[in-house]
């Protein structure tokens, strides 16, 4: 295993700097440019806009900004925002409690939903619980996070009024007042993000489940007069569950890129509005910044999942 | 209006057969700014109206947080880097220029003791210098003295063009001198008419001396105040996420008495400008919202529920049609759009003006803008009540078919006219906003009606509104044949707003597309006109220069102007706010109150 973790590592770094590239020459090649607000201000004469590209390199060939960004990035500086004009790897840590807190705990929410929901559904397929269930599965996923959003702001709201819809990252109050506050204006995104995200969970772990739970040895199990609860969680979950852990290593750097819709709609100031507001002002160096962690968190746990796999299921062998 | 109607009108204001109030309406009726018509007055000796604003409050605190929403969150709090007016007003929190314009156009001081003018000796007779005198007695947040020091610093560091500050505009051609610790004297190197340019509204924010003098140069990115503001506002610095929010705490060692009313203020940034304005007028969780461009049956909608109001206040900002003088399709010498080609169909006058009457700008108003927008004919700035008597607009398909049947422009076996062999088929462009979209499609329903046809296309708002070089979709290529935006007058004065029809700002290729002249209008007597203004020190004579040039661009149909903009806000209903349409959201912060 020590090879093979070695190996995947190595294979690792030429794969971030072919990533790093892409992005690079994609946003260089990109319309706009991050000075486009002063083009329609008359007070800006023309030579202060040249004045700052060429303060920011925006003037050099495209391979030159490359070696300069990664020759900075190797010696742990990760830039300089065009547009709030503060260093970048400040910007980022700036928003990390935030995402989280929220997208943390809306994939917490997401699974306490689906793995109760997906092995009950698996253990009486087609039965009344089973229907319902999948239905709801399949609303869930269908129903994008804006439309659900708007739906849940409109209801608790502005009809009921009981839950305020604009996210505070900093709530004048402590102890156990900051709690509730905290719980009362996270509840819906979490909720949107969490449904949206547990309704298409379910539905893997229930077909997980079910592909164990045919098995010879759970029928040997029951004939063996073991209770059914203990066959189900003792025996069946903890082989089925082997796919679905790998699924839930693979989707944790989500977590870290936010959720761009749900992040809009309740001005939560994570890393996803951080990062759709640079793209949008072409705030190279920021955009740099968040998907190069982005690809490094990707490949990370791709490589954490596939060691998962292969330690939980002892017929998976590295070579 | 001619210069002997406006000596006479201003006569009468004098007398005081005519209110003040209504001679400023009037001028803004002709085009004109509200502080330009109160320049007119404060030039003929008219002493101004004591503009003092209400104020209850008896002491200072006690009210509480204030929650701003502002859906373009600050990205940065330093005046003189600001990327757009979201930035001034985030660091208009925290500091102040010398003087401010309020709703009327009156020049109020803040951080002067008053303002220039004849009488005092502020201002020169040769029109070459202004002398401010300073508030004594006010502090930076951090304790130390708010000296003239502070003024002429603020000059040195945004006119040195490696500072990169976007303010330089006002600051590089003047001089600034120190006469005493309290009093300062900005020349200009020629007459200026329009003097309140340095050190007022959102342009002349002064900047603390002794913690910005290590960094002027090319070291100002550096400087630790950039990102914690230390001014003379009502609210000290408390805490500041980029893109996110902005917190202040109440200055108890403020300048103005019993100000401010509030304890803590908020700056909340991001999501879009209908939540925002959901947020102030129906759940009432904040108390303002900034520029919600939202259609006005949302905006009464959500005022049904009496937590909160729209306030609308006038303001220069237009939205417009340019037609395209040049050909967009072919290059000529290398260049699309190039001054030296001509448009097969809107170089010809007739067809402009069919186009000017194609465009239903009542309807657009009624049915899309609103209270938030009204129909106009000026390209300068045009309240219903008062309509210009030099500009006529209306919306006639009838009459443009007949004006295009004599021009020559015969319909075709599609119904689209043709002449030439040269069909009638225009791309009309703009940025991808839903309410653009709604007026493109008020706009090619009634051109197919006089058999134009109109090729929609809209651009993402970011790409639009660049100066990238590269990309062929900028408004300031106007690589097709008509485009449409809002156009905003950043500054009262009409002379910077104006002179982007001079030939000399015409936008190409040499100088990358950055020219403010984007339809490539060339008229030598309006470059003549341009040049009478910019240094007539008479602002009657000026003023009349402005309207004959306003009259000149709308006549020659070159530009459409369709709706003039105000500024809408959302203010909750006991909220007391100063707003102003000429200077920034938060000019008068220090007046802001909540009535019991």
């Amino acid at each position: 295993m020590g090879h093979y973790l070695l190996r995947r590592l190595l294979i690792a770094v030429p794969s971030l700097l072919g990533i790093s590239v892409v992005l690079f020459t994609v946003l260089a090649l990109a319309p706009g440019d991050p000075f486009g607000e002063m083009a329609t201000n008359p007070n800006v004469p023309a030579a202060v806009r040249e004045m700052l590209r060429a303060k920011f390199g925006l003037d050099d060939p495209i391979w030159q900004r490359y070696f300069h960004w990664l020759w900075a990035m190797l010696k742990g500086d990760w830039g300089f925002s065009f547009i709030s004009r503060v260093d970048v790897d400040k910007l980022i840590l700036q928003r990390v409690p935030v995402t989280l807190a929220v997208i943390g705990a809306s994939q917490v929410l997401a699974l306490a939903v689906a793995l109760p929901v997906g092995i009950y559904s698996a253990a009486r397929p087609y039965s009344l619980f089973d229907r319902v269930a999948s239905t709801l599965a399949f609303v869930g996923f269908s129903l994008p996070t804006f439309f659900t959003g708007l739906l849940l702001i409109l209801l608790f709201s502005i009809k009921l009024d009981w839950l305020p819809f604009v996210y505070r990252a900093d709530i004048a109050a402590t102890g156990w007042q900051w709690w509730w506050h905290q719980i009362k204006q996270s509840i819906m995104p979490v909720t949107v993000l969490g449904l949206f995200q547990g309704a298409s969970w379910t539905r893997y772990v229930r077909s997980a489940v079910l592909d164990v739970i045919r098995l010879d040895y759970v029928t040997t199990a029951r004939s063996k007069g073991l209770q059914e609860r203990v066959v189900l969680m003792k025996h069946v979950v903890r082989n089925a569950l082997i796919p679905v852990v790998t699924l839930v290593a693979l989707t944790m750097p989500q977590i870290f890129g936010g959720a761009i819709v749900t992040e809009q709609i309740f001005r939560v100031p994570g890393i996803g509005s951080l990062l759709i507001d640079a793209i949008l002002r072409n705030d190279t160096p920021v955009v740099m910044g968040v998907t190069f962690v982005f690809s490094c968190l990707v490949i990370f746990f791709n490589l954490i999942a596939d060691l998962l796999y292969g330690w939980l299921d002892p017929r998976i062998s590295y070579r | 209006m001619k210069e002997r109607e406006l000596r006479a009108l201003i006569e009468d204001v004098r007398t005081g057969l005519v209110p003040r109030r209504s001679f400023i309406q009037q001028m803004v009726g002709l085009g004109l700014s509200a502080p330009m018509a109160s320049m007119m007055l404060m030039h003929a000796g008219i002493a101004q109206a004591q503009a003092a604003p209400i104020y209850k409050p008896a002491k200072r605190g006690g009210g509480g947080p204030l929650k701003l929403l502002w859906w373009q969150g600050a990205t940065l709090l330093q005046p003189h880097f600001a990327n757009g007016t979201k930035d001034q007003e985030g660091s208009r929190i925290f500091y102040e220029p010398l003087a401010v314009w309020d709703n009327d156009g009156n020049l109020v001081p803040v951080l002067a003791a008053e303002i220039p003018s004849r009488e005092n000796g502020g201002l020169a007779a040769d029109g070459k210098s202004v002398v401010w005198k300073l508030k004594k007695g006010v502090t930076w947040h951090d304790g130390q003295p708010f000296t003239a020091d502070d003024c002429v610093f603020t000059w040195e560091y945004v006119k040195d063009p490696a500072t990169a500050a976007v303010t330089i505009g006002v600051f590089k051609d003047i001089v600034v001198e120190k006469i005493d610790a309290y009093t300062i004297r900005v020349t200009f190197n020629q007459p200026t008419p329009f003097w309140a340019t340095a050190f007022c509204a959102a342009e002349g924010m002064v900047i603390p001396k002794h913690l910005f003098a290590p960094y002027v140069g090319a070291k100002s990115r550096d400087a630790p105040n950039n990102l914690r503001p230390v001014g003379t506002g009502p609210y000290k610095f408390v805490d500041f996420k980029p893109g996110d929010i902005v917190r202040g705490e109440i200055n108890t060692s403020y300048h103005m008495p019993n100000r401010p009313y509030f304890d803590t203020i908020e700056m909340k940034g991001g999501g879009d400008a209908t939540s925002a304005a959901r947020a102030v007028l129906q759940t009432g969780e904040y108390d303002y919202a900034w520029n919600l461009q939202v259609e006005d049956e949302v905006l009464l909608r959500m005022e049904a529920g009496g937590k909160g109001k729209a306030q609308i206040s006038p303001g220069g900002d237009i939205e417009f049609i340019q037609l395209n003088p040049t050909d967009p399709v072919n290059e000529v010498d290398g260049e699309r759009a190039s001054i030296k080609s001509k448009h097969f169909a809107f170089s010809d006058p007739a067809v402009r003006q069919a186009m000017a009457l194609l465009c239903d700008k009542k309807s657009m108003q009624q049915f899309i803008y609103g209270r938030t927008g009204f129909a106009t004919g000026n390209f300068m700035n045009n309240p219903p009540r008062f309509r210009s008597p030099n500009t006529r607009w209306e919306f006639n398909i009838d009459k443009a078919n007949q004006i295009l049947d004599k021009a020559g422009w015969k319909r075709g076996a599609d119904g689209v006219r043709e002449k030439s062999g040269k069909k009638m088929k225009f791309v009309y462009q703009t940025s991808i906003n839903p309410t653009r979209q709604k007026e493109q499609a008020v706009v090619k329903q009634a051109a197919q009606k006089a058999g134009i046809e109109l090729e929609l296309k809209s651009v993402t708002a970011s790409v639009f509104f660049s100066s990238d070089v590269g990309n062929p979709d900028t408004f300031g290529k106007f690589w097709a044949d008509m485009q449409m935006y809002t156009t905003t007058m950043t500054a009262p004065d009409a002379q910077r707003f104006m002179d982007q029809y001079t030939s000399a700002e015409v936008s190409q290729k040499a100088n990358k597309w950055q020219g403010r002249n984007i339809c490539r209008w060339i008229n030598a007597d309006y470059d003549k006109a341009a040049l009478a203004g910019a240094s007539e020190l008479d602002p009657i004579k000026r003023a009349a220069i402005y309207i004959r040039m306003n009259d000149m661009v709308v006549n020659d149909n070159i530009v459409i102007p369709l709706i003039s903009r105000p500024r809408v806000r959302g203010a909750s209903l006991n909220l007391v706010t100063s707003l102003s349409g000429w200077d920034l959201d938060l000019s008068a912060l220090q007046n802001w109150y909540r009535e019991a």
